[in-house]
């Protein structure tokens, strides 16, 4: 059978004129530089990565003498001392704990808010509503450092700075950096999501409505989960963006330690430290697990929400 | 993974202090934020239903609408020409003193070097950034072990600049001549080149691009996966053709692929400008500006923290964003393109 079916594609592949041998050996050769340029460029590319984690289980010293690589000869010195002195001494708990209370309102305040924006954008009509949304695609290049000085004067004249508490305990700072973080998100979630409305299926809500289905009914129970690929991309860029900021914290927060998330701590410690702290090895990976497992395990939206919401425009 | 969650309790953590930081504040944030915005839609809707339905499609748009309309207003476009209006003040904020800070600034020696840093990130950055992604993409595409290759690149988009920073410092990590070498870079100068060791990050004539490598090192990633699934979007016949025709790899990339792959290089690159020009983190907490490697974004936060100068401050910020201003229009002009394609 097989044989049969693969015998009237041989003389095609003749046909098209190429000498079998000298053909194959270039191929091959070809071929080898190919794999030798990916995998050289791969290696290039988690090298750094690599040194620090190696230098994180490394003993204290061992890493201001001698470099990363010489830990892979005997004798095997690992340890988790400056993960443990990191945990002691720092303090990393509360910044940790500091990010998520960023991270998470940082996240469902603008996703949420764009979802409805988007809605309308989409489906509804409204005087205004094309030029409203260029405007918003020409925010999306403006620079956030525009906005610091009136913004932190209003945040002041509201109150909402680190010096302040809210009722439940609540630190008044946490409300700017989240409005901040809403504000800057905002355009690109909108534009996202609005491109990612607009080519559901029109004749899905008609038949809908015809059914009696309210707006309400139509936006949770058919454009929401219709757009699940672009609202994780979108929750995943916008969690990226917050949970890695350094800039935003530090300007509605300065270095507020009730406040500040954990890229401030860490910078703070480089700088307080200097270069070459075994504090700072583990403290950068501690940094790195939350968004390396949001990111691992939703990449697959991550790609498809992108390409979907901007490329393909 | 797995086996950091089996370490994670040999780290005597002090796991009831990080649950007792704030639980309350936790709980309010993970139960009354979704809810407030639940309840506002619901409830607005309730009153568009009440009033009289000849309304309801003049009304409704706004409800939806009006939450990111008010947001972006009050936290981007009044602050914009807040901003702007205070450039044109005198440090003070009380007189008057038209572009004269400008002036004074454009012809500052710290300025200028400044500005000198910015265009070389504008250019090296993107730059750097598409060809890396677009080699990896096309390499990465004709090996079988595609995926873990790029999930590898990738990866450096989840951590933040920051940590990269610190990652960075040990790669570029000088020590003297006569001692071991702990930084990569140092050793592959020492050891392999057989001269002396470099202080990458206090040369000025390596600095700027060693801080822009990082940059670059954490951007690629990104735009390789784009610009992949552009390529994988190019219909296969169209190379087959090509190449049974007799056109050589390099005409192939350079007559279909190219072209084909043009908008999104557009989109990725004009991406990275707007990056560039906002570039922040690597430098302040690499350098914190010094030896010649200051950029606009973080001469701009010293001049408000440190220096306190709101004048300055406001000033530099403008000219940030009058870099950024033909990009601006250009998105405009592209998304317009593409919708009149529609």
């Amino acid at each position: 059978m097989s044989v049969a079916t693969a015998a009237p594609a041989h003389p095609q592949a003749s046909a098209t004129g190429r000498t079998p041998r000298t053909g194959r050996l270039s191929e091959a050769v070809s071929k080898a530089g190919l794999h030798v340029a990916v995998i050289a460029l791969t290696l290039a590319w988690i090298t750094p990565t690599l040194g620090l984690l190696i230098n994180s289980f490394r003993p204290g010293g061992a890493f201001n003498t001698s470099g990363w690589w010489t830990a892979f000869a005997p004798p095997f010195n690992f340890t988790l001392d400056s993960y443990r002195a990191v945990l002691g001494a720092s303090d990393l708990a509360p910044s940790f704990f500091n990010s998520f209370m960023i991270t998470i309102p940082g996240v469902i305040i603008p996703t949420t808010i764009a979802a409805f924006a988007a809605y309308a954008f989409a489906w509804m009509k409204f005087p205004g509503r094309d030029w409203i949304f260029l405007g918003l695609v020409g925010l999306l290049a403006v620079p956030l450092q525009l906005t610091f000085i009136p913004l932190l004067t209003l945040a002041v004249h509201l109150g909402l700075t680190s010096g302040n508490t809210l009722p439940f305990g609540l630190n008044a700072g946490f409300i700017a950096i989240w409005l901040a973080h809403t504000g800057y998100g905002l355009p690109f979630a909108v534009y996202l999501l609005a491109n990612f409305f607009r080519v559901l299926p029109q004749d899905l809500f008609e038949s809908a409505e015809i059914d009696g289905a309210g707006t309400l009914t139509v936006f949770f129970r058919i454009i929401l989960p219709l757009s699940v690929p672009a609202l994780a991309s979108l929750v995943i860029f916008q969690f990226l963006w917050v949970w890695n900021d350094l800039l935003v914290a530090l300007i509605y927060v300065g270095g507020a330690p009730e406040v500040a998330p954990m890229t401030v701590n860490l910078a703070n410690l480089t700088t307080s430290l200097g270069q070459g702290s075994n504090l700072l090895t583990a403290a950068a990976f501690f940094s790195m697990i939350i968004p390396l497992i949001v990111f691992l395990s939703l990449q697959r939206y991550f790609v498809r929400g992108i390409l979907a919401g901007s490329v393909k425009g | 993974m797995g086996g950091l969650i089996v370490w994670l309790p040999a780290l005597q953590v002090d796991w009831q202090t990080l649950l007792t930081v704030n639980l309350p504040a936790l709980i309010i944030v993970l139960v009354a934020v979704p809810l407030v915005l639940f309840f506002y839609i619901v409830g607005a809707e309730q009153i568009v239903r009440r009033s009289p339905k000849k309304m309801h499609g003049s009304i409704r748009p706004w409800i939806w609408v009006g939450p990111a309309i008010l947001l972006v207003g009050v936290i981007l476009v009044y602050p914009m020409f807040g901003t702007i209006v205070r450039s044109l003040f005198d440090r003070g904020g009380s007189h008057f003193v038209g572009l004269a800070t400008y002036g004074h600034l454009l012809t500052d020696k710290g300025i200028l070097i400044v500005l000198r840093n910015n265009l070389l990130w504008l250019l090296l950055y993107p730059g750097l950034v598409l060809i890396f992604g677009l080699a990896l993409a096309l390499l990465s595409d004709r090996v079988p072990y595609e995926k873990p290759v790029k999930s590898l690149i990738f990866m450096p988009m989840a951590i933040s600049f920051v940590a990269m920073s610190i990652i960075w410092q040990f790669v570029y990590y000088y020590r003297p001549p006569d001692v071991p070498q702990t930084g990569i870079l140092n050793a592959i100068v020492v050891n392999l080149f057989h001269s002396q060791p470099i202080t990458w990050i206090q040369d000025t004539r390596f600095n700027n691009f060693a801080m822009i490598l990082i940059g670059v090192w954490g951007a690629t990633g990104f735009a390789m996966v784009i610009l992949s699934a552009a390529l994988k979007g190019i219909p296969g016949e169209l190379l087959e053709a090509a190449r049974v025709d007799g056109a050589n790899e390099l005409v192939v990339f350079r007559r279909i692929i190219l072209p084909l792959m043009m908008p999104t290089i557009v989109v990725v690159g004009t991406t990275m400008v707007i990056f560039a020009l906002k570039a922040f983190d690597v430098v302040y907490v690499m350098t914190a500006g010094n030896y010649n490697t200051d950029i606009l974004a973080r001469r701009m936060y010293a001049e408000l923290y440190s220096a306190g100068n709101h004048a300055n401050s406001s000033t530099l910020a403008v000219i940030l964003l009058i870099a950024v201003v033909p990009v601006l229009i250009f998105n405009i002009r592209q998304f317009r393109a593409v919708e009149a394609r529609r």
